[in-house]
């Protein structure tokens, strides 16, 4: 029925509000001082225009690495969060200690990264 | 319900690993090959997915997951391969890579 | 608990191994001393594995519903892959000083490496072949290349990665388009189902995809471009193992998927594709090597002929020609290995004097390198009574069993081709006079692995019956 969608307009308002509230008053109470930078459009920190055989620093690459493998490695724990209240249920504790088990060997990999210095930018 | 028959997955999914021999075969550039081998193993992902989806059955996708990440670890030994070729070269045109005869 | 203790007991040796690895990484996180440490660690690791894999041959259990196998075959390959890695981390222990890698990445790369073959060798399910394929090859990328300043190393292990990477395509699509006929990815509900499908064109199609990649990593004729370079251009030590464990360990998943299909007593329909394989990786290895005066160069063709000579029994296919190529892939370890440490031990700073000018009258000033190097080089060559004999002579037979007597005549004709470029080697080095001192490096661990090595060879070759009975008891599991 139409009146079960009343609470997303809810939302829906009420989100409005505060987010049109945060940038009125971002504009009311702050200070403004624009310059030539502030006023390009944004690229996730990038200059919008330019060359497009840009090179991209090599440390990007270094990060950007490292990145995928711990992006990555969470699909297997999507499957298990869905079904974890059955598995519990049937295997109880079982159904917990393989995934952590998994989870301390990548963060094993995560602090050997670290502590080799694999994502200091210098 | 009309539903997608699953030999257009495979023909794409056989167009895909073909573009992905091709490639890896004529293209020069070390980045761009290893990419057509990515799209190698997405062309198998796409028929294992389409495959378990028609048999009902899940072993299919659950392998889908073990690709992806593998094929994400072969990616970053990959990319730190050709940083350190560059490091020292400066160039991943494999062509240019002939310290030894090919 | 859907697994009891009693599965988790019989898994000891990947646990072992695992449970490793992990320790490995964390003495290398905690402690800078960690290249002296995981070296001892490693070896421990190694050689509590081979032992238990060989205490546990006769008892096989298929573990974790049906995703993997331990004794019998698995565990023969286990030993093997042990052993090896075991022999090559003592001969790395001076060495990777000498070539300016000596990480304690290094060693935890072998375990992992050592993780992946087991898993292969043990796969009862089409996933763990590929979960161990991937293990072991994306370590031996890393392996090839660890000493990111060499341009020769970088070259190695561009080239082994790309084209290791184009062969996994070739494995994964193949995997696919069986799963999308079977409908499962057991290998044994496949081989129950295959003489149904073998003439079902997607599924011979897959088939076909799955075994020229696995052709790829056994460094067969049509499939062997990236073996030279690689070979010459990783470390030595590191050759070693990829020559001999690596291709054991892809040997050991044709095993189980093929050997498995023949029981079912349809006709062989991948017959003439190894027997051609065979063939031109026989010849091809054997004349390519007479002309190379690198060493690592010169074992690295011999390595594709070794293929070749394996790969007829591949294409025999009965359980005798199987047990040879499994008793002919431990005596390649010992052998090569051998061979390598020994090159290892001779081989200056920056790759250099690793040609066969630079063992010009090793004789002299090292009688016992020279001896255990001539050894090594009759044993590849097949001379009797050493282990490369029986390996051949085994695999022969079983070929002639089967009619595949042509076969077996190509192969014998490629073994005396061979004969020329390894004693080359030997008679540069006690037939000619020293034009250069040859200054060793003088690691006591490196001597002991080839002593080792020199021992197993000659142990296989002059008992094979201890091990080959041991084979045939657990073929055909």
């Amino acid at each position: 029925m139409i009146l079960d969608y009343i609470p997303i307009f809810l939302v829906l308002i009420f989100s409005a509000i505060i987010g049109g509230a945060i940038v009125f008053s971002s504009k009311l109470f702050g200070p403004y001082s624009p310059n030539k930078i502030k006023q390009l459009s944004y690229e996730s920190g990038k200059d919008p225009v330019g060359t497009t055989h840009e090179r991209i620093s090599v440390k990007y690459y270094l990060v950007a690495m490292l990145f995928i493998i711990f992006d990555i490695e969470v699909i297997y724990v999507y499957p298990w969060a869905v079904q974890f209240k059955t598995l519990f249920g049937e295997h109880g504790l079982f159904a917990f200690i393989p995934m952590l088990i998994f989870l301390i060997v990548l963060e094993l990999g995560f602090l050997y990264i670290f502590v080799k210095g694999g994502l200091k930018w210098d | 319900m009309l539903s997608i028959p699953i030999e257009y997955y495979l023909i794409l999914s056989a167009f895909m690993f073909i573009v992905g021999v091709t490639g890896v075969l004529i293209r020069r550039n070390a980045i761009v090959v290893f990419m057509c081998i990515e799209l190698m193993l997405n062309a198998a992902n796409l028929s294992l997915v389409a495959f378990s989806s028609y048999h009902g059955n899940p072993v299919g996708q659950i392998f889908v997951f073990f690709v992806m990440t593998v094929a994400a670890a072969e990616a970053t030994v990959g990319l730190a391969i050709i940083i350190a070729i560059f490091r020292n070269k400066l160039t991943v045109n494999v062509d240019e890579i002939n310290i030894f005869k090919w | 608990m859907p697994f009891s203790n009693q599965e988790y007991l019989h898994l000891l040796p990947f646990i072992i191994i695992g449970v490793g690895i992990v320790f490995s990484v964390v003495i290398e996180l905690i402690t800078k001393k960690s290249r002296e440490i995981l070296p001892w660690f490693s070896i421990l690791l190694f050689f509590s594995t081979a032992l238990y894999s060989i205490y546990t041959i006769h008892n096989k259990y298929i573990l974790f519903n049906g995703m993997i196998q331990v004794g019998g075959k698995a565990a023969i390959f286990n030993f093997i892959f042990n052993f090896a890695a075991l022999l090559i981390t003592m001969s790395s222990i001076g060495y990777l000083k000498k070539y300016g890698s000596n990480f304690g990445e290094y060693y935890i790369l072998i375990q992992s490496a050592v993780l992946g073959m087991m898993v292969m060798a043990g796969s009862k399910d089409i996933l763990m072949i590929f979960l161990g394929l991937e293990l072991m090859s994306i370590c031996f990328y890393v392996l090839a290349g660890l000493n990111r300043k060499k341009h020769s190393a970088n070259e190695a292990s561009l080239k082994y990665f790309l084209l290791g990477a184009f062969a996994t395509g070739f494995v994964v699509y193949g995997i696919a388009l069986i799963y999308g006929v079977t409908a499962t990815t057991k290998i044994d509900i496949l081989i129950q189902n295959f003489s149904a499908q073998s003439s079902n064109i997607i599924f011979v199609t897959g088939l076909i995809l799955f075994i020229i990649g696995f052709s790829f990593k056994i460094a067969a004729f049509p499939f062997h471009m990236w073996v030279p370079d690689v070979y010459q251009g990783s470390a030595t030590t590191v050759t070693g193992i990829m020559s001999t464990a690596g291709k054991a360990a892809a040997f050991s998943v044709l095993i189980i998927t093929l050997t498995a299909v023949y029981t079912v007593n349809s006709p062989n329909i991948f017959s003439p594709y190894f027997a051609a394989i065979a063939t031109l990786s026989m010849l091809f290895g054997s004349i390519v090597a007479l002309t190379q005066d690198n060493l690592k160069r010169m074992l690295a063709y011999s390595s594709i002929s070794h293929a070749g000579y394996m790969a007829i029994g591949l294409t025999a296919s009965n359980s005798y020609s199987i047990s040879g190529i499994i008793f002919y892939l431990a005596a390649y370890t010992f052998m090569n290995i051998g061979a390598f440490s020994i090159i290892s031990i001779i081989e200056g700073e920056n790759d250099s004097r690793t040609n066969i000018q630079n063992i010009t009258g090793l004789n002299a000033s090292k009688p016992m390198l020279a001896a255990f190097m001539s050894l090594f080089m009759f044993a590849l060559a097949g001379i009797p009574p050493l282990a490369g004999f029986f390996g051949k002579y085994y695999v022969f037979i079983g070929a002639i069993k089967s009619g595949f007597t042509w076969l077996a005549i190509i192969g014998v004709f490629s073994s005396v081709i061979s004969v020329y470029f390894y004693l080359r080697v030997v008679v540069f080095m006690y037939f000619k006079n020293p034009t250069e001192d040859i200054n060793t490096d003088t690691s006591t661990f490196s001597y002991s692995a080839v002593i080792i090595s020199g021992a197993m060879v000659l142990l296989l070759g002059l008992m094979p019956d201890l091990l080959l009975n041991l084979i045939l008891s657990v073929v055909n599991w």
